[in-house]
């Protein structure tokens, strides 16, 4: 089943229209018609009964009626015909006269008229059609005589037939003028159509587009209200939804920006007390030696917690600069062999813990720094949490927009366990809920994924085919800043 | 051992970071503004001045800037990760290093020993002056002369300086520099690097020309020359 597709706004408002133009033009003229035709032919009517009925009443019968007196009534009346000339017909028993001398009798004169004549004594009329379609007024009306003070039928009756031709023809140029009238009416009629569609689709098209700017983020997007009609009404309801919404998400956003300006206050507060700590540590380690067990104890923890505060406050603001948008890229070309090498042998990570498989004379465009917590992090994690030795794989390869560097990083451990999996690289997550504190920030893995997308790259985390977690990374082999 | 002008405005930075340098056997005198520090230079003399960047008064930037137009004196700014401006800023204001607050006192005493550290003479460095173009170059007395005239270098300048030229022609990536020059056996940014040269060109290149001596090769780094 295939379904009509739907007519435009547009087609469907100029159809109505020009419905509605036609309904109208068509029930006017009908009616003008209709009106019109009965009062032509109404007075013709009406002129020619009278006419006839005074004639017919004026005349001086001379009894016995015979065919000579008849006749010469018959003329007598023919004279006088109105509004148009008629024929006259005179019967009187078996008597047939008319003014026509060859047609005595008429064809267009029905048995019917002169049953209701004959039954009543009284005028009657009918319009009727002859063989060639022209139409007729026919009148019938019987012959009275006074006699005695009294008046009695003599039985003779006399018909007019009326041609109605006049009456036809102004009729139908009636008709002609409507049916020529109402096909320009209806062109014009396109005109205000058009422009009534018009004048209600801008609104409709403004609106919609509005609502894509609303959709694409422009929640500054109004629409210019004109008039006062409902299409105004809908226009207001827009601005004002589109108001209040812009409103709830600038709140969102400011409460965001507050929340993230909050963490990066709280951090940046951080630093100063602890760079003050961090560098008397050592101070504390030292002479932890000297002073008894308790004491010792107490400095080295301190001295260890201070440490760990330290790294978790650099994570912090490496972080809120992430949501701040505040991180550059600060580009260099490398070897990209060395550049893992050097990560690996800066760690001491340099045994057979860590196996590679490095491409030579690769150069890349990235951050060292960067790429450098990229790797370590990735590293020390599949080391810490899945199991040596750890498998780093580099390798290139063609992509859409220029060749990419895809590294991988596999370790020998378990894997991640699938419920973890979707969550690995979110802030502060625990594997598992009852886990004492890691050594690392609880950030590790999410400055990774941040810092990978500084570069436009991606990292994904995944099972390996033979059981242990395997990272993936994959970015562009020149990054832009 | 070393002596150390300290300028941090908070006490507990200053403190600890006196305190731990005291106890490595630094000499260390402290100071809370530029200001002050500015004043204790000529008394003091110190052989390294480290400077936090974010001061009351004159800022640190400033103060390396006033630092540098009578003295090629060490300068380590201690700065904060995230004013990454301000890092390019100092380091363009001439200063030498910088070390990431929060820092640990070894992870200080091996900057500032790095930057204090005199270049090891590069194998086959003759001694004597040696002549690239208009520049003289004094490898024994660390001195270099442009058209006879003496350029005033920062430590980190002539290091880097005396380093390219040792091996004319030959490419450096930054990486490279920053171990040779800087010492840094961790991944510091390659900012360090292009503001030192930067600030090396100003003073030894022809303004109205491109650059003759450190030249730039695209996507590797630089090379001394060719001439």
């Amino acid at each position: 089943m295939r379904r009509i597709a739907p007519l435009g706004l547009r087609t469907r408002l100029i159809a109505a229209f020009l419905l509605v133009a036609a309904i109208s033009a068509v029930t006017t003229a009908a009616l003008t018609y209709q009106q019109a035709r009965n009062a032509i032919l109404k007075q013709t009517q009406d002129t020619a009964i009278s006419t006839l009925r005074d004639q017919v009443e004026q005349q001086e019968f001379r009894l016995p009626l015979d065919q000579q007196e008849v006749q010469r009534i018959v003329i007598e009346l023919g004279k006088r015909g109105k509004p148009h000339p008629w024929i006259i017909f005179g019967e009187y028993g078996s008597v047939r006269v008319s003014t026509n001398p060859g047609t005595p009798t008429s064809s267009v004169i029905t048995d019917d008229l002169r049953r209701k004549v004959r039954s009543h004594d009284y005028t009657a009329f009918q319009r009727v059609e002859d063989q060639r379609g022209n139409p007729w007024l026919t009148v019938g009306v019987p012959a009275f005589i006074e006699h005695n003070g009294s008046i009695e039928a003599t039985g003779a009756v006399f018909y007019a037939s009326v041609p109605l031709a006049t009456e036809k023809q102004t009729v139908e140029a009636m008709v002609d003028a409507a049916k020529q009238g109402a096909v320009p009416g209806l062109a014009i009629a396109i005109v205000p159509a058009l422009l009534a569609a018009r004048s209600v689709l801008r609104p409709v098209r403004d609106m919609r587009r509005a609502a894509q700017n609303l959709g694409r983020g422009r929640l500054d997007t109004r629409i210019e209200v004109r008039g006062a009609d409902e299409l105004a009404g809908l226009a207001r309801t827009f601005n004002e939804t589109a108001r209040a919404l812009e409103q709830s998400v600038r709140e969102l956003q400011d409460a965001e920006v507050r929340a993230r300006r909050f963490a990066s206050d709280v951090s940046h507060e951080l630093r100063t007390p602890l760079a003050g700590m961090l560098a008397v540590t050592e101070v504390l380690d030292e002479d932890a030696e000297r002073l008894d067990a308790d004491t010792a104890k107490a400095l080295r923890l301190v001295s260890a917690e201070t440490g760990k505060l330290a790294v978790l406050v650099e994570d912090l603001m490496e972080i809120s600069r992430f949501d701040a948008r505040a991180a550059e890229l600060n580009l260099d070309d490398v070897d990209i062999a060395e550049a893992v090498r050097k990560t690996l042998e800066r760690r001491h990570w340099v045994d057979d813990r860590v196996v590679t498989e490095l491409p030579d004379r690769v150069r890349a465009r990235l951050d060292p720094r960067r790429f450098d917590v990229i790797l370590a992090n990735l590293v020390g994690n599949a080391l810490r949490h899945g199991g040596a030795p750890v498998r780093v794989t580099v390798r290139t390869a063609p992509g859409e927009h220029g060749e990419r560097l895809l590294i991988d990083v596999a370790d020998s451990g378990p894997g991640i366990a699938p419920e973890v999996l979707p969550h690995i690289f979110d802030r502060f997550f625990k594997a598992d809920a009852a886990r004492t504190r890691s050594a690392g920030s609880g950030l590790g893995l999410a400055i990774t994924l941040e810092n990978v997308r500084l570069h436009g790259g991606t990292l994904l985390a995944a099972n390996g085919p033979t059981g242990g977690a395997v990272f993936t990374l994959d970015m562009p082999l020149e990054a832009d800043a | 051992m070393p002596r150390v002008l300290l300028i941090e405005d908070d006490p507990s930075i200053r403190e600890g970071v006196g305190l731990g340098l005291r106890r490595r056997g630094h000499d260390v005198s402290s100071a809370e503004t530029g200001e002050e520090g500015l004043a204790l230079m000529g008394g003091f003399r110190p052989e390294l001045v480290l400077l936090d960047l974010m001061l009351p008064g004159i800022n640190g930037v400033q103060v390396c800037r006033r630092i540098r137009e009578t003295s090629q004196v060490p300068i380590i700014m201690l700065t904060a990760r995230g004013d990454d401006f301000d890092i390019v800023v100092g380091l363009e204001a001439g200063a030498d290093d910088y070390i990431v607050k929060p820092a640990r006192t070894e992870v200080i005493e091996a900057r500032i020993k790095a930057v204090l550290r005199r270049l090891t003479d590069p194998v086959g460095a003759r001694p004597g002056v040696e002549h690239h173009g208009e520049l003289s170059i004094d490898r024994a007395g660390l001195s270099v002369a442009k058209n006879g005239e003496r350029v005033p270098l920062a430590p980190s300048e002539i290091k880097l300086l005396l380093h390219l030229s040792a091996s004319p022609e030959q490419v450096f990536s930054r990486q490279q520099l920053l171990e040779y020059v800087w010492d840094h056996s961790y991944h510091a940014d390659a900012r360090l690097v292009d503001a030192c040269v930067r600030r090396l060109r100003t003073k030894v290149e022809d303004p109205d020309a491109s650059p003759r001596y450190i030249q730039t090769v695209r996507g590797f780094g630089y090379r001394f020359g060719p001439l």
